[in-house]
């Protein structure tokens, strides 16, 4: 029977399933940071179980730890969120699992970081206690996001019990229009097809466009399955994706290598595999997409605006009149010339070496508008030491951004740094949820270009009338 | 943690809207500590208090309304408990006392967080959910419902009309049994063993990967 390549993976890691049960599934890795590292390590400690593969479990610090240039190990970028670092490191060297702290030079966001080390791979399983896992199937990995609960039983038996989901296919075809990107692309399929159009399936993005890009706007455009409702996404790994990993610190050497991309040569879905749902997708129809609710299905063109509430259907008219009401906007406003106080460049879905080009290309020789903060934080210190070769850093200065230190930062509000209530940002981040970036901020999510374009211009633009500048 | 589930007649609250996410279940300023406990008077704090620095209750709030005093059943619409896999949004909950919620539909992950701490996520059709929220709107009263997972149905107290709904077999068994998940999988651990055996043959960069680890 033809076999799509989720199957694939699904059948090597199975040890058992039955009928009308969730099969027990092996995990090859497990990945933690410090929001719910600690809970976890400490939970599992506390029933008197132990990590069970020690050497295949790794742990950052992301998602509390302070972005301020100067930070030090356990400066926090909220009160009292030391406590998460502390602890997580206590529990990283009590269990002896890989532990990248603060200071390591391999620090950075989880998903950012997992691809840079060659620790997620093609054909392997790897969970995280974090949703955006997903990221990572842009490698021809089965990777998705669990609950504390899960990692506990993860870390303990190596193992996760899990319903095999159904299954759909993305095709998109031809090339994406100057001035979008893998983000916009993602964000029109969920404005298309709804915030859970995805129907928790595990869902394969396939044709001329994903093999034509990058292995960073691959991981971007996975990254936002989560945010389609699906279980996770995943790419066919191809010789980008081997290429990406050869000689990763964490990737596979010498002999084992070769075995390695030998059978990582053939993931990928039989030509006559049959999906549950397809979609198609013509990349010549995606515009620069910018959201303008509270929910990431919430979005447009930019050339467009917020709709007519008679032109939504019934059941989504609640949900989108609340939406309004908290981002301050009525129905039938066009999105363009909205003015922003606030723009944010980082997150794992837009914190990597080419999303920051992208906002500098735009950024050179231009300078922030009047009122606006504006803020980029590189999402690895492999990320920032890449962007500081180039001069990057010194192009995000000179425009009047600020230049922090890796980490999620304010992709979500831990209770410390934030903007001020109604203030509308401008965010390459992947959610606009009320009070996500703090409470009463009003969030619009894009590009990487079209944040660098709505900062400078002091309103939402489209980036494609801010011509970027390459580095000289 | 009691975990098992089977009948329950609870109060219920609705609230109508798709999306809701875990970020408006348990803003991330309310988890404060590494502890599993003390989050229920996190619980949609964006909109349950009038402001974020205050806990003074916003009496539009439908969890603020004496009717729903001691609720334990959540009425919800599409792809409920979506964004954030933080686990804190199912504890708040069950600390607050809910232990079933009914939706259209849920995240994946806020789905597996319920059934691991005993909460109980039923799916229903969205016209069933309207047929409910019409009812808790009727004369703004105190609404009963009654579950019954062995019989997977759900009915107003005292009423005869009854939606049926679908579960996982070995979902419905983790909750009417209640015991704890990785208990049960060691009880597999001579298959785990068996399977690394073979796997290491298979795919021995997966475990060479690991020579780094400390
Ligand atoms: S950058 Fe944002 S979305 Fe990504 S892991 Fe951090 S907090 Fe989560």
């Amino acid at each position: 029977m033809p076999q799509t390549l989720f199957d694939k993976i699904w059948d090597a890691h199975t040890i058992a399933s039955g009928a009308g049960e969730a099969a027990l599934v092996a995990i090859d890795f497990v990945f933690l940071h410090e929001r719910t590292g600690a809970v976890a390590l400490n939970s599992l400690q506390k029933a008197g179980r132990e990590i069970r593969h020690p050497s295949r479990v790794f742990c950052t610090v992301d998602h509390i730890v302070s972005n301020a240039p100067e930070r030090s190990e356990s400066d926090a970028r909220s009160p009292g969120g030391d406590v998460f670092i502390r602890e997580t490191r206590a529990a990283a060297q009590r269990t002896g699992i890989n532990f990248f702290d603060v200071m390591d030079p391999r620090q950075g966001i989880v998903h950012v970081i997992a691809p840079e080390l060659g620790i997620v791979q093609p054909g392997a399983t790897l969970v995280c206690p974090d949703s955006h896992t997903c990221s990572l199937g842009a490698f021809g990995a089965m990777a998705w996001g669990i609950g504390s609960s899960e990692a506990e039983h993860a870390l303990a038996t190596g193992t996760v019990r899990v319903a095999k989901p159904k299954q759909m296919r993305i095709r998109i075809e031809g090339q994406l229009g100057a001035g979008v990107s893998a983000k916009d692309l993602a964000l029109h399929l969920i404005q298309v097809h709804g915030a859970d159009g995805g129907q928790r399936m595990a869902i394969e993005f396939a044709g001329s466009t994903i093999r034509n890009m990058s292995v960073e706007s691959r991981l971007t455009l996975c990254n936002l399955a989560v945010e389609f409702a699906a279980f996770t996404a995943l790419i066919a790994p191809d010789a980008v994706t081997i290429d990406y990993l050869s000689g990763r610190e964490f990737a596979p050497t010498g002999h084992v290598w070769h075995l390695a991309r030998e059978s990582w040569g053939k993931l990928r879905s039989d030509a006559d595999a049959v999906f549950d749902a397809e979609i198609e997708i013509d990349a010549a129809d995606v515009p620069p997409v910018v959201t303008w609710g509270t929910s990431p299905a919430q979005a447009c063109s930019v050339r467009s605006g917020v709709p007519e509430i008679a032109a939504l259907p019934a059941p989504a008219q609640a949900s989108a009149l609340k939406a309004m009401a908290y981002m301050g906007l009525s129905p039938g406003t066009a999105v363009m010339g909205l003015p922003v106080d606030g723009a944010f460049i980082g997150s794992c879905t837009n914190g990597r070496l080419e999303d920051l080009r992208a906002a500098a290309s735009i950024l050179r020789g231009r300078t922030v508008a009047p009122g606006v903060r504006a803020v980029c934080v590189p999402g690895s210190q492999s990320v920032r030491v890449d962007a500081e070769a180039e001069g990057l850093d010194k192009v995000f200065r000179d425009a009047g951004f600020s230049w922090g230190a890796p980490g999620c930062a304010m992709c979500f509000y831990a209770g410390g740094e934030t903007f001020a209530p109604e203030a509308r940002v401008m965010s390459s981040t992947n959610r606009n949820f009320e009070g996500r970036q703090g409470p009463g901020v009003r969030t619009h999510l894009a590009s990487p270009a079209m944040v660098a374009a709505a900062a400078v211009s002091g309103c939402i633009t489209d980036c494609r009338d801010v011509p970027g500048k390459a580095a000289t | 943690m009691n975990r098992q589930i089977t009948r329950l007649q609870g109060i219920t609250a609705c609230l109508p809207f798709d999306n809701i996410d875990t970020d408006q279940i348990i803003p991330s300023r309310e988890m404060k500590s590494t502890s599993k406990t003390d989050l229920a008077a996190g619980l949609f704090a964006g909109w349950r208090y009038v402001s974020a620095e205050s806990r003074q209750c916003d009496p539009d709030f439908v969890l603020n309304q004496a009717r729903c005093d001691g609720a334990s059943i959540l009425v919800s619409r599409s792809n409920f408990g979506c964004g954030s896999s933080r686990e804190h949004a199912v504890w708040a909950l069950r600390e607050f006392g809910f232990r079933c919620i009914v939706a259209a539909s849920f995240s994946q992950i806020f789905f597996r967080n319920c059934i691991n701490n005993g909460i109980l996520p039923v799916v229903l059709p969205a016209a069933a959910i309207g047929q409910i929220e019409a009812l808790f709107a009727h004369d703004n009263s105190v609404l009963q419902l009654v579950v019954d997972l062995p019989e997977q149905a759900i009915s107003p107290a005292g009423a005869a009309s009854v939606w049926a709904f679908d579960i996982e077999a070995s979902d419905k068994a983790a909750l009417m049994t209640g015991r704890d998940p990785i208990a049960v999988t060691l009880e597999s651990d001579s298959d785990i063993r068996a399977f690394i055996a073979r796997d290491l043959e298979r795919r021995p960069w997966i475990y060479s990967q690991a020579r780094s680890g400390t």
